[in-house]
């Protein structure tokens, strides 16, 4: 219930915020009867009435995971956030063996196995995309390879 | 006999060499795909996508690959459903109501015998459907003017929304989303920015494969991060495979019916596979009544939806090559291929591109051949596949996810952007809310507003224009029954529960 009305009333004011920056386009001399602003418009008041079904109607609660979960999640974010960062300044194989790594033992929280698995995917897809699909991949920190 | 000639020029593309290795290795992957669980055939393709991309393949070949990981991802399906009680996709959830049942009492290589012969039968159907309705599908749809076009969108969407989900307001929403992320970017006609924000990184729009990537491979992680890969509990052990002929006999007419329903169901834009295989389940039950035993696993249970399911992947293939529509998730995968490769999908593709479309089709016929030897002597191969555990297999999809949007596009904002699709896919689940309208809009977005914008020129902005046609009128009324009738048909139809232990 009350997660439905919340998305649905967040989604109801994007629908505005979208609308009122649709009005926003500019609009060249050159423009044909209907113009880059309508079908935006359009989809922002179709998306504005769906969110305020969602407010009014809304569908049974969904199993939410403990708040302990949501922080499990917001980690794996975070690591991901900072593996898109380091892939191109550290190179493909470190990084990737401790992203990896790190979600693996959130997966399944035993270290031995989410040091193999990060180590193993690391090489196994590094090996795997440069030689067999023949990627360009930077293997280490372009500092290391002199 | 055009077909006749067509299908040989098509043989002699898909006879090579490298595009017969190609199906061969498509097959293969696809069937693994298909098999492990929490990584469906959306997903599977998705991830697959740029990786092909970037490898440089020509059109041709990357099609032929992509779709016989497409058809290899409907068989593998199935093995999961039987064997673990999980399907690996959303269609194959109608195999494990009696597949499962039937392998816990012992009979798992039968059940997974019969549902690849049946998963070939249905699919060979559509592929044959294919072969000689898409020309014809190909010669009506030169009539389309972007009236017709218009209304073939909608009703894309509202059939899509209607029959995929359980609430008719969230998948509006779920494709006024994707609608809404398609207009990003610079304006085609007027050539201003539009709700860029300024960013310089969205000028160009969001790449429909960084959204498809996050909200299909990405958003998985997060789930089995939640579930702490507890869903994926060992099942039935699978000993002596050997073909049982009699099931197989048994149910030669109900894998003709499935087929033929599942075949119709693939055509119809936006419904898709899940409901090849749904009505073709359920119409057998009725078939069979109450004494047919349905639901404890009879071999009938078993064909059916297999059957079903993989002629509507099938048939989900005709308007997604003849109107650019796709009927399904993963056709809309496809239909992202298509276009990274710089096809437009349509009539013309029939006539400019006859080789492609023809390649492509004789390439599916003989992947389905592969993919039945795969199947059946060599099921145990893809057995031993469902033991890799998740904790090796999620971060192994997520980091081949990075790399393949990295190498195609090189921009840190689209990984950042497909980790953030990655969160809007798990908070759009977790609410019931389907994701593939989202990429149906991402996808279809410009060409739906194109259409609107060229109506409006020929009729110098008369919006009656947009219902001047029959073909026009007729879908408008098949949009908005396909969105009402849904409404009131959910408490007859059902769905059925997954089995629980």
């Amino acid at each position: 219930m009350a997660s439905d009305r919340i998305f649905g009333l967040v989604m109801a004011i994007v629908a505005l915020a979208y609308i009122a920056s649709a009005t926003q386009i500019q609009t060249s001399f050159l423009s044909d009867p209907v113009g880059p602003k309508t079908f935006p418009i359009l989809i922002g008041v179709v998306c504005a009435i769906s969110a305020l079904f969602m407010v009014f109607k809304p569908d049974p609660e969904p199993d939410w995971p403990v708040l302990r979960t949501f922080g499990a999640i917001f980690f794996a974010v975070i690591v991901l956030v900072t593996y898109a960062y380091l892939l191109k300044p550290l190179g493909f194989l470190l990084p990737t063996a401790i992203a990896a790594g790190v979600l693996s033992f959130q997966i399944s929280p035993k270290v031995k196995t989410a040091v193999l698995s990060g180590l193993g995917l690391s090489i196994g897809l590094f090996i795997l995309f440069k030689y067999a699909l023949d990627l360009g991949l930077v293997p280490f920190p372009k500092s290391w390879m002199g | 006999m055009d077909v006749i000639t067509n299908l040989a020029m098509g043989f002699s593309v898909a006879l090579s060499p490298y595009t017969l290795m190609l199906a061969v290795i498509g097959c293969f992957i696809g069937t693994i795909v298909g098999a492990l669980p929490g990584l469906g055939p959306s997903n599977g393709v998705a991830i697959l996508i740029p990786i092909t991309f970037s490898l440089g393949l020509d059109a041709t070949s990357s099609l032929v690959l992509m779709t016989a990981v497409y058809y290899g991802a409907m068989y593998g399906g199935r093995i999961s459903s039987i064997l673990l009680n999980i399907p690996g996709d959303e269609p194959a959830l109608m195999t494990t109501l009696d597949g499962y049942p039937m392998a816990k009492a012992g009979k798992a290589g039968d059940a997974l015998v019969l549902s690849g012969v049946a998963s070939f039968y249905g699919a060979m159907f559509a592929t044959l459907g294919l072969m000689f309705l898409a020309p014809l599908l190909a010669r009506i749809a030169y009539v389309f003017g972007p009236a017709e076009y218009f209304a073939l969108y909608m009703l894309a969407f509202t059939t899509l929304g209607g029959l995929a989900s359980n609430n008719q307001a969230k998948s509006a929403l779920a494709a006024c989303l994707g609608l809404a992320i398609a207009m990003v970017g610079v304006d085609n006609s007027s050539g201003m920015p539009r709700l860029t924000g300024g960013n310089l990184h969205l000028f160009d729009g969001i790449d429909f494969l960084v959204a498809i990537v996050g909200l299909f491979a990405v958003a998985e992680v997060f789930f089995f991060i939640e579930s702490h890969g507890k869903s994926s509990s060992m099942g039935v052990t699978l000993d002596k495979v050997r073909i049982p002929w009699r099931d197989i006999i048994m149910t030669r007419w109900t894998m003709f019916r499935a087929a033929i329903v599942g075949f119709i169901a693939g055509i119809l834009p936006g419904a898709g596979a899940s409901l090849g295989s749904f009505l073709a389940y359920m119409s057998e039950k009725s078939i069979a009544g109450e004494k047919g035993g349905f639901g404890t696993g009879v071999s009938k249970g078993v064909a059916a939806p297999e059957a079903g399911n993989n002629a509507a992947a099938g048939g989900a293939l005709v308007p997604m090559l003849t109107l650019g529509v796709p009927g399904s998730g993963t056709t809309a995968v496809l239909l992202a291929l298509l276009m990274t490769l710089n096809i437009t999908p349509g009539p013309t593709l029939f006539t400019e591109r006859p080789e492609m479309v023809w390649g492509l089709i004789a390439s599916l016929l003989i992947a389905n051949v592969v993919l039945l030897l795969m199947n059946v002597p060599m099921v145990k191969v893809f057995v031993k596949v469902l033991m890799v555990p998740p904790w090796i297999l999620l971060p192994g999809v997520t980091m081949v996810s990075f790399v393949g949007i990295y190498s195609l596009t090189g921009s840190y904002f689209d990984l950042l952007l497909m980790i953030g699709f990655g969160v809007l896919g798990y908070i759009l689940r977790k609410l019931d809310i389907p994701t593939v309208p989202v990429i149906l809009g991402i996808l279809l977005g410009g060409h739906m507003e194109d259409a609107l914008r060229r109506a409006m020129v020929i009729s110098d902005g008369d919006y009656l224009y947009l219902l001047s046609s029959p073909i026009a009128i007729v879908l408008w009324i098949a949009a908005v029954l396909g969105f009402i009738a849904p409404m009131f048909l959910r408490n007859i139809l059902r769905k059925p529960q997954a089995i629980t232990d």
